[in-house]
């Protein structure tokens, strides 16, 4: 198979935030016609927001890299970028890979439909096939530690442990090529999230990229071999984990008054 | 643990964007359609969802709408002074299509709105949520279309060759509910004023459209239907299935209206397509 990769040139991500007037159709047209005279908030009411500015990263077959930055840096719109959701303003994004990002858990699950028709749907919204589902769906149930009988019952009868397990079951079924990763996730009790983390290394150790970003250096030590530092949707620093943590600190802690 | 080896398939392990949006929404398109197994099953979930509740599921939609055709058509009929025999069908009909064509732009509207959660997190292609906004109205429209049968066997149509024009009707109509919905979904994600005012034009047509009124019944043929574009593809599909062909007036304005759908929804979709992630 063919070495990943996953690369981005260039990418800019512009925010437009919307006001009420400008979301209005009615206004925006009246706004229009009237040259702006009418309906003044329409133009004044947008604001942009530009959450990256110029991405350029390179990650080859075998990279672990993780990403840091403050709150709003542009971490989770970078992630969303690479997995393809968010399209950018500018730039190219080139993938080479199977890729899945796990960033909600319970995305798309269906709390009126059963156990089984969430495996089925689920494992099509990551990109199976029915067939690979069915092959797969004994096994997500086993993890899940459900009942066929439970399995049977709509998700919302579950309680909220046995949802998280059955969703963590499911987005994790599949491994990808390229992994996203929004914070580690976690579930279920004390016995589940044993296995939840068994089976969590062993999907990244099992992918050819992870991109992981999260507010725990521990965890990025121990996972990645190579990091970043967003700041104000710029990549500030590049290179070994070690050296990018350090950066990120002290940018970070603000220098005392003098 | 026994996990998938093997990369799924219906995604794509390659992709890129480099700007090109022309090739980005073929690509789209593509993979809309290369997605079914997804957009089947939602859609078929959509329905089963609505009416679960209900025993006789999707049916009992079929019921409310029987019920109301047969007393509009007792009523009404009295009140035009026409026979109930001709006068049952065409409404049946008209109510059938008037169904699927309201549902499609109203339910249009909320094409990719209903779905911002994944739209925002995964890359599945956007041309698969009007086909399941499509797929699921076509099933409910399918299981209204008994009532048709009903009205056949019941008042003994006279139904003759011409009824093979509903095929191509009813597939000209479906290509234009499919447009509309895309063009409405992306609309209604940046203005969302837009599903009530959508709304509000359909509760107007649906009264000078003619649907619960047969136009020759009246003296004077005002412009206004000539110029209703639902009129002519209502009697894409009414004139068939009552027996007699469509107008070559019919044909030629619904034909029209698909090209111009088509080409406009497609270059509007690529003008917006890198922007409804952030829309929605």
């Amino acid at each position: 198979m063919a070495a990943s990769i996953l690369s981005l040139d260039d990418v800019w991500v512009e925010y437009a935030i919307y006001g009420l007037a400008n979301r209005s159709l009615k206004k925006t047209l009246v706004g229009l016609a009237s040259r702006g005279r009418l309906a003044r908030e329409v133009e004044t009411e947008i604001s942009r927001v530009v959450a990256l500015k110029g991405i350029n990263l390179r990650v080859d077959d075998g990279e672990r890299v993780g990403v840091v930055g403050a709150n709003g840096a542009g971490k989770t719109t970078l992630l969303r970028v690479m997995a393809g959701a968010l399209k950018p303003l500018r730039g190219r994004i080139r993938r080479i890979g199977f890729t899945s990002s796990l960033f909600d858990v319970s995305l798309g699950m269906n709390s009126e439909a059963n156990g089984w028709d969430n495996i089925t749907l689920r494992g099509l919204y990551l990109g199976l096939t029915p067939r690979e589902i069915r092959a797969l769906a004994d096994e997500i149930a086993d993890f899940s530690g459900l009942t066929p009988e439970q399995l049977a019952c709509p998700v919302r009868t579950y309680s909220s442990g046995m949802q998280v397990r059955l969703a963590f079951a499911i987005s994790t079924a599949v491994r990808p090529d390229i992994l996203l990763l929004d914070e580690w996730i976690s579930a279920g009790d004390a016995a589940f999230v044993e296995k939840a983390k068994q089976r969590m290394i062993d999907l990244v150790d099992k992918s050819r990229i992870l991109i992981f970003a999260t507010h725990y250096d521990w965890l990025l030590a121990g996972i990645c071999n190579r990091a970043i530092c967003l700041q104000d949707g710029k990549i500030v620093a590049d290179g070994p984990v070690a050296d990018t943590l350090a950066f990120y600190h002290q940018s970070a802690t603000p220098l005392p008054a003098q | 643990m026994a996990t998938a080896e093997t990369p799924a398939t219906l995604k794509r392990a390659f992709w890129e964007w480099d700007g090109n949006l022309t090739r980005a929404v073929l690509e789209d398109l593509r993979q809309g359609i290369n997605y079914w197994p997804l957009w089947i099953r939602l859609g078929w979930q959509d329905v089963m969802l609505r009416y679960r509740r209900s025993m006789i599921g999707p049916f009992w939609l079929t019921i409310s709408m029987g019920i109301m055709v047969f007393s509009l058509g007792l009523i009404y009929g009295d009140l035009f002074g026409m026979v109930v025999d001709r006068y049952l069908p065409f409404l049946t009909i008209g109510f059938l299509v008037w169904g699927l064509i309201s549902a499609v732009l109203n339910e249009g509207c909320q094409t990719f709105i209903e779905s911002e959660g994944i739209i925002r997190q995964i890359d599945l292609p956007l041309s698969m949520f009007p086909l399941r906004v499509l797929w699921r109205n076509f099933i409910i429209f399918l299981h209204n279309a008994v009532i048709y049968v009903v009205v056949v066997v019941v008042f003994d149509l006279a139904l003759n060759g011409s009824l093979l024009w509903a095929i191509p009707g009813l597939i000209l109509l479906l290509i234009n509910a499919l447009w509309s919905a895309t063009l409405l979904g992306i609309l209604s994600a940046r203005f969302r004023d837009l599903p009530q005012i959508v709304s509000n034009i359909l509760q107007v047509a649906f009264f000078v459209t003619p649907i619960i009124w047969i136009p020759q019944a009246s003296f004077k043929r005002p412009l206004l239907i000539d110029a209703n574009p639902f009129y002519h593809f209502i009697e894409l599909l009414r004139a068939p299935l009552l027996g007699h062909a469509p107008t070559l007036a019919n044909w030629s304005v619904a034909l029209l209206i698909t090209l111009l759908g088509c080409v406009g929804t497609f270059l509007f979709y690529r003008r917006a397509y890198g922007r409804i992630a952030y829309w929605v």
